[in-house]
């Protein structure tokens, strides 16, 4: 068994958990912050992509001891004080999801992407975005969100 | 997966002494490989010794001419590191290029050295560069290191702590993404030291090899055409689901020709 303390979404938490334990397993089941989805099972959809100490990684192929120590941000600690992260704005502006499943973590993809590279070319969207599949939309509305967002980055989020 | 006990090693002496008291033990530095491994049931080690936070592994110095990463570097810091980026800017590229951006950011260069995938990039690049692996017990020159697929010089319980590259006069990598995976099919590290041009290729055989033909040509005439009619024999090649190994000895030709049009 593993004794850890992580901060999530800027709560702290101290768990005990089996050695095994995914950390997208204690997100959902233990935490019970289900907006981080379990898609494919062999790391690649990324729809499991939370943010850990400032950096997107897939919660599916992490320990949750791992973690021990670690700052997470999942889907749910995106928007601040009822108001949509500005990623969050631009998949609903621009349709960027259809049902949904692959969206948190796409979000959760971007929002690392921007923070690395605050203005990307298409070609780096792609390649940025190369860890998180999605079955509905054709990634088209998904860069055009991509693009907006980044147009607002500047003003500050 | 199976029940194991997940240690965080303090101290690279720690992680030395866990392998050697508990030979059932795997070492876990990013987990990007050896994670999937275990979720999916083909291993059962008893014990995960995590090396992943070790500052003595996860240095990044260039002096008289040789950069040295340490075995816990995230690809994603071998890919923006400016000491690499100007050091060896090939292998920068060649770090951006290694899975997507999550597994960027969590895999290391030392769990990709001592997994040796067939189709892993690390390989080519170390190769051709001459790269020496320097372990907890000794260094180990690249031609010795990787010994076919999956299969390395290490030996129970040996832990990698970094790995020196001669910086090239000039280098770069070209690689066949596959389409959905985006392991390399082929990837062509070419580059050009003091001692000569040099092509490391790996996803094409089923460990990386020095395509000494094509550098014995290239030191005649250093164009990409001048490979047009240099071909390696397919039966030394990896056949798949996803290539023939004439596809794959076509690769080969062409990575080689990119790589060399990008130097």
């Amino acid at each position: 068994m593993a004794k850890i303390r992580l901060t999530v979404n800027g709560k702290k938490y101290s768990r005990e958990v089996e050695d095994r334990t995914l950390l997208v397993d204690l997100i959902r089941d233990d935490l019970g912050l289900t907006g981080t989805h379990i898609g494919c099972d062999t790391t690649q959809c990324g729809c499991c992509t939370i943010h850990m100490n400032g950096r997107a990684v897939k919660a599916c192929t992490i320990l949750a001891a791992q973690a021990n120590k670690a700052d997470i941000v999942t889907i749910e600690g995106m928007a601040k004080d009822g108001k949509l992260h500005p990623v969050q704005q631009a998949f609903t502006d621009c349709h960027a999801l259809q049902c949904g499943f692959c969206t948190p973590g796409m979000i959760m993809a971007v929002a690392g992407l921007l923070k690395d590279n605050p203005h990307p070319s298409d070609e780096e969207i792609y390649h940025g975005l190369e860890g998180n599949l999605c079955r509905c939309t054709g990634y088209i509305n998904i860069v055009k969100a991509v693009k907006q967002a980044a147009g607002q980055s500047s003003g500050g989020h | 997966m199976f029940a194991l006990n997940y240690v965080r090693a303090k101290s690279l002496k720690h992680a030395a002494e866990l392998m050697a008291q508990n030979p059932e033990a795997k070492l876990l530095s990013g987990g990007m490989t050896l994670l999937p491994t275990l979720k999916q049931r083909l291993a059962r080690p008893s014990h995960l010794v995590d090396i992943g936070g070790l500052n003595a592994l996860r240095a990044i110095k260039y002096s008289s001419g040789k950069l040295t990463i340490g075995a816990a570097v995230r690809h994603y810091e071998v890919a923006t590191s400016p000491v690499v980026r100007e050091a060896i800017p090939a292998l920068a590229s060649l770090a951006h290029q290694v899975g997507d951006p999550q597994v960027r950011n969590m895999g290391t260069i030392g769990g990709s050295l001592a997994n040796n995938d067939p189709a892993a990039d690390y390989p080519a690049a170390a190769l051709a560069l001459d790269a020496t692996i320097v372990t907890n017990r000794r260094r180990i020159k690249a031609k010795d290191y990787f010994q076919g697929m999956f299969s390395t010089a290490l030996e129970e319980g040996e832990i990698i702590v970094r790995i020196s590259f001669p910086a090239p006069l000039k280098a770069a990598y070209e690689k066949f993404r596959h389409p959905a995976s985006g392991y390399a099919m082929t990837g062509s590290f070419v580059a050009i030291t003091k001692r000569g041009v040099r092509v490391g290729v790996t996803g094409a055989a089923p460990g990386v090899f020095r395509w000494t033909k094509a550098e014995r040509a290239l030191k005649k005439n250093l164009l990409p055409d001048t490979l047009l009619k240099i071909k390696v024999p397919a039966d030394g090649m990896n056949e798949d689901i996803h290539a023939t190994r004439e596809y794959r000895a076509n690769l080969v030709n062409v990575m080689t020709r990119r790589a060399v049009a990008k130097l």
